[in-house]
């Protein structure tokens, strides 16, 4: 059974997302509802760790990661300023909540197929969250990008 | 006569349930006027609240002289309250008034002719569209303008500029009622009707202060509380309102933790099955996710965190659930507090649940704040696009283009229109190089003040201010534009139930002040913008045009306009859109068929995640909403982001007082209103009072992280550990900048929004409070209203507030039953001759006014 890979690498990687949305939270406070939001997020996040928490127990987690990392996502090492610098790091965290999201995905497609009633409740409530995340980084992005790739100074 | 300021409703004309609220005919004259000596009375509605009562104003040689109440309008049967008695034709007929444009030179703001003024801002906008693009240009509205002025420049931005910053300060005051009638029905249009009030058995108001906000629409509830059969009243609002004091439950909240109890009244109901469920099956989807979201929010756990008895949380469920018609209305309490769109859809979900919907005296008030807001959010000079239409249906944007034949990708839909707060952060970081601001005051009623001022000075931002006087945010404009005001110009406007009234012109303009239609139709013309056929864009010549044109934009949309003119609105009461062959004499309620406006072809919006403000998207709302069920939309509680700490241990919040309207730009040019409520002032419990040695009329500090500002104590009933400030006092009447001791309310709030309806956080902030000198007498706040004086506080001498009145300068008449109540919808049934849509009879009973129409 190779789920506990799948486990380790979910449980760093929305921890890696919680720390970047912190970190996004922190570097952008003159955009208030960036700055809030992403507090909210990160705590999300810490919650979805929290939730997975019992499945780790049940299955273990290998967080040395048994296949070695190809693509690194170590989450935002520190913000950028201005307008497209707000847009490169949510973009970021686009990509590290795409992980976060395809992740539990295969989680998933693991759970149903163990018929893990547990483990696919909590798939679905943090899964959820997570597709959210998306669709507000996202939404958030579409606003922001004309005004910093054409007007900004 | 009647001291119109010591008696803010007037007097009483009790009535019974289902019946009809009896008129009664307020009238003011100014000083020395008889009803003998008025030339004519002209047409018109107020604009000092959101109500939109019906009024005719008194001309004499020229001049606005005195208003009255229209006895067959539906809005009003007739009433006024101060504010309109008081300021409507006196707020504009002043001395101060702006008469010639202005430009900046050298620093200094001095007279041109309009052409030096109008080629000064189209120098600007050219250049600057040349350069740097559309986006380069911000428009900041209002909620006072008309709807042909809103329309001329939502067609004027979307499709001769194409920028997407167009937002008024209607994000202030009703963004959440759009957004929340949005997310639960998939479009605007308030269900809702005034008439209501005459039907309930229970009336709640969420942060809804109707008695100071709406002082007409309260008459309406105390004549019921008055009359045989009272409806029941829950109140929620942190202060001793007198919508509290008339209440059978106060549910005095912590300021920013409503979606708890609204969580919590949701979780009651369903726990106590006092729910219709074959409604909710017929017409609602999400009702799992409803109750899996209240599911933990017993009574209890919303108790603690709102510090509300549970019992009373408990009583005031019961009442909803078990009342037989329900009336809920809401207001600032939630719209501009924490978690606002949630805590409304949570209204939205109390009627649904129980299919209190469509029905006499079954309504929902998601009530605005401004006399056009309505508007402002139906033509599309805020964030939205014209006709109610749909950003993200490029089927919607496909039909305004043909309407205005234009290409349609020079209409911005990529993104919904920015918000006024992102508007000014543009402003802020540069990318906003023009900002043309008409009929509202930023300078003070924007958040966090001391940043909005830095903005508006920032030298190379361009800023036009279009006005009725040299305003705070005028003074630092680089072009000021003197706009002719209420009664000098002709337009119309709607009000917060729907309903379209028509205000003619009175008299004309001071100098040389232009209407804001004739200021926008002029800049158009300078700047050449053109249809596809080479046409000009606004070929207007004036109003009436503007609004026929308007009528086909709103052709088979909800707010249909199409059976609607000019024609029909003078000599009887107001219509209540939608008006169309299906609706003839418009409607009073939407929604009596449970079918609401989600067909995803024809929604205003696919709707947002309410905790995030992630749009939801064509696919998803496609997949899930099936068309014409209302959606049960919910949010979990999240604490609001700035709460009390040892640094800052108070909780702060701002409003309204009865004697004023927004900055004071009008009501502070009424004598009366002005001796009501002269100066700013901030309220505190008497415990807290007690606690930090302030007694009553004290100098204190109140600081937050933001600013401060130095006003006296008013020893009030507000809750424990919550302070208040009115936002109305700025700096105009001053020396113009907040001085040795500010008093603008929002150099305290913080800069934050909701996720979804975008509208500024001002009724939650953290602060502290120190006295910094000694009473010299009272504070300068009401007896009148919520700011009374706590019966706890001892004011002996000096600091013994005086009763508050009009001093023999407030009189007004009030004749009683002058004539029998109008109804809809004979009321608005038109005469012969109108150009009644449909060709459908007019009907032998409805020849002639609305007076003669009447069973």
């Amino acid at each position: 059974m190779n789920l506990n890979i799948y486990l380790g690498m979910l449980h760093q990687a929305e921890k890696t997302l919680a720390e970047s949305f912190r970190q996004v939270a922190a570097g952008h406070g003159d955009e208030p509802d960036v700055h809030f939001l992403c507090h909210t997020l990160a705590q999300q996040c810490e919650e979805h760790s929290r939730l997975l928490h019992p499945i780790v127990e049940r299955y273990g987690e290998d967080p040395s990661d048994a296949e070695p990392e190809r693509l690194h996502a170590e989450g935002l090492s520190s913000t950028r300023q201005g307008p497209v610098g707000l847009l490169r790091d949510l973009q970021d965290l686009y990509l590290l909540a795409s992980l976060v999201d395809v992740t539990w995905t295969m989680v998933k497609q693991a759970g149903s197929a163990l018929r893990d009633r547990e483990l696919l409740e909590v798939v679905e409530r943090c899964d959820g969250e997570t597709s959210v995340q998306l669709r507000w980084l996202q939404t958030r992005m579409k606003q922001a990008a004309p005004q910093a790739l054409i007007a900004a100074r | 006569m009647v001291d119109r300021i010591a008696q803010i409703w007037g007097t009483r004309t009790p009535y019974p349930r289902d019946g009809l609220w009896p008129v009664r005919v307020d009238q003011a004259l100014g000083e020395g006027v008889s009803a003998d000596d008025v030339d004519r009375w002209v047409q018109s509605a107020c604009v000092l609240c959101s109500n939109g009562c019906a009024c005719d104003i008194a001309v004499k040689d020229g001049a606005m002289v005195g208003i009255r109440g229209r006895a067959g309008d539906l809005v009003n049967h007739g009433r006024l309250g101060p504010k309109g008695l008081f300021a409507s034709w006196q707020g504009v007929s002043h001395k101060d008034r702006l008469q010639r444009p202005m430009i900046r030179e050298n620093g200094r703001l001095v007279e041109c002719d309009w052409d030096t003024a109008m080629n000064r801002i189209t120098e600007r906008s050219r250049q600057l569209l040349r350069d740097r693009g559309p986006l380069s240009h911000g428009f900041y509205t209002s909620g006072q303008l008309f709807l042909e002025e809103y329309y001329a420049l939502a067609v004027i931005g979307k499709a001769g500029i194409g920028t997407p910053h167009m937002d008024g300060n209607t994000r202030l005051c009703t963004a959440t009622a759009a957004a929340a009638l949005k997310e639960t029905f998939g479009a605007d249009g308030q269900p809702g009707s005034y008439t209501d009030i005459d039907s309930c058995d229970a009336i709640f108001l969420y942060g809804h202060n109707m008695a100071e906000t709406q002082t007409v629409l309260w008459s309406r509830v105390l004549d019921r509380i008055a009359g045989p059969d009272r409806p029941k009243v829950v109140c929620i609002d942190p202060r001793d309102t007198e919508v509290a004091r008339h209440a059978d439950v106060h549910l005095a909240v912590r300021p920013g933790t409503n979606l708890a109890l609204m969580n919590a009244l949701v979780h009651e109901i369903l726990a106590h099955g006092w729910v219709d469920e074959a409604y909710i099956q017929a017409h609602t989807v999400g009702f799992e996710q409803l109750k899996a979201t209240v599911e933990p929010w017993n009574a209890e756990a919303a108790a603690a965190i709102c510090d509300v008895p549970a019992a009373d949380i408990r009583k005031a469920a019961r009442i909803f659930g078990t009342s037989g018609r329900v009336l809920s209305t809401v207001l600032q309490g939630f719209y501009q507090s924490a978690q606002a769109t949630a805590s409304s859809c949570q209204v939205n979900n109390l009627h649904l649940l129980r299919g209190l919907l469509g029905r006499p005296g079954c309504g929902i008030l998601q009530m605005n704040g401004q006399p056009t807001a309505q508007n402002n959010r139906e033509c599309g000079a805020d964030g939205d696009l014209p006709g109610f239409r749909n950003w993200e249906n490029p089927g919607h944007v496909q039909e305004l283009a043909d309407l205005w034949d234009i290409d349609p990708l020079t209409i911005p839909h990529w993104a919904p229109p920015t918000h006024a707060m992102q508007i000014f952060r543009y402003a802020e970081q540069g990318s906003i190089e023009f900002l043309w601001i008409s009929a509202t005051n930023p300078a003070v009623s924007m958040p966090q003040l001391p940043r909005i001022r830095e903005i508006l000075a920032k030298p190379e931002l361009f800023v036009v201010v279009q006005d009725l006087y040299l305003t705070e945010t005028a003074q630092a404009a680089d072009v000021v534009l003197p706009a002719a005001g209420w009664g000098e110009k002709t337009g119309t406007f709607t009000n917060v139930n729907r309903t379209v009234h028509l205000s003619d012109k009175a008299v004309e303009p001071p100098g040389e002040a232009r209407s804001d239609l004739d200021i926008f139709l002029d800049y158009s013309r300078r700047m050449g913008f053109t249809t596809r056929q080479g046409e000009p864009l606004l070929a207007w010549e004036g109003p009436e045009d503007a609004f026929n044109a308007w009528r086909e934009c709103t052709r088979g949309r909800p707010c249909d306009y199409t059976g609607i003119s000019y024609e029909r609105l003078r000599g009887g009461s107001g219509i209540p859109w939608p008006c169309n062959e299906e609706n003839p004499d418009g409607r009073d309620r939407l929604y009596t068929d449970g079918i609401f406006p989600t067909d995803p072809d024809y929604c205003e919006s696919y709707g947002h995640d309410l905790l995030t403000g992630a749009t939801v998207g064509p696919e998803a709302f496609r997949a899930t909403v099936p068309a014409g069920r209302a959606v049960l939309k919910t949010a979990d509680y999240h604490p609001p982001h700035e709460e009390p700490d040892g640094e800052y241990p108070l909780r702060y919040t701002t409003g309204r007082t009865a004697y004023h309207f927004h900055t004071r730009t009008k009501t502070g040019r009424s004598r009366q209103l002005t001796q009501a409520a002269p100066r700013a002032w901030v309220e505190l419990g008497a415990d807290d009072a007690g606690r930090l040695g302030i007694g009553e009329g004290d100098l204190v500090r109140v600081e937050s992280r933001r600013g401060r500002i130095e006003v006296p104590a008013r020893i009030s009933d507000i809750r424990a550990g919550t302070v208040f400030a009115p936002f109305h006092y700025g700096y105009w009447d001053s020396d113009g900048t907040p001085g040795e001791h500010p008093t603008a309310a929002n150099e305290l709030t913080l800069t934050e929004w909701d996720p979804v309806s975008k509208q500024p956080v001002f009724k939650n902030a953290a602060v502290r409070v120190e006295k910094i000198g000694d009473a010299e007498g009272p504070a300068p706040a009401p007896t009148t209203t919520a700011s009374r004086p706590s019966a706890a506080a001892e004011n002996q001498g000096t600091r013994r507030p005086r009763p508050t009145t009009g001093g023999g300068e407030a009189d007004a008449t009030e004749d009683v039953a002058a004539t029998p109540p109008p109804r809809f919808p004979d009321a608005v049934r038109p005469g012969p001759g109108s150009d009644r849509p449909g060709g459908v009879s007019a009907g032998s009973n409805s020849a002639g006014s609305d007076q003669e129409a009447r069973p």
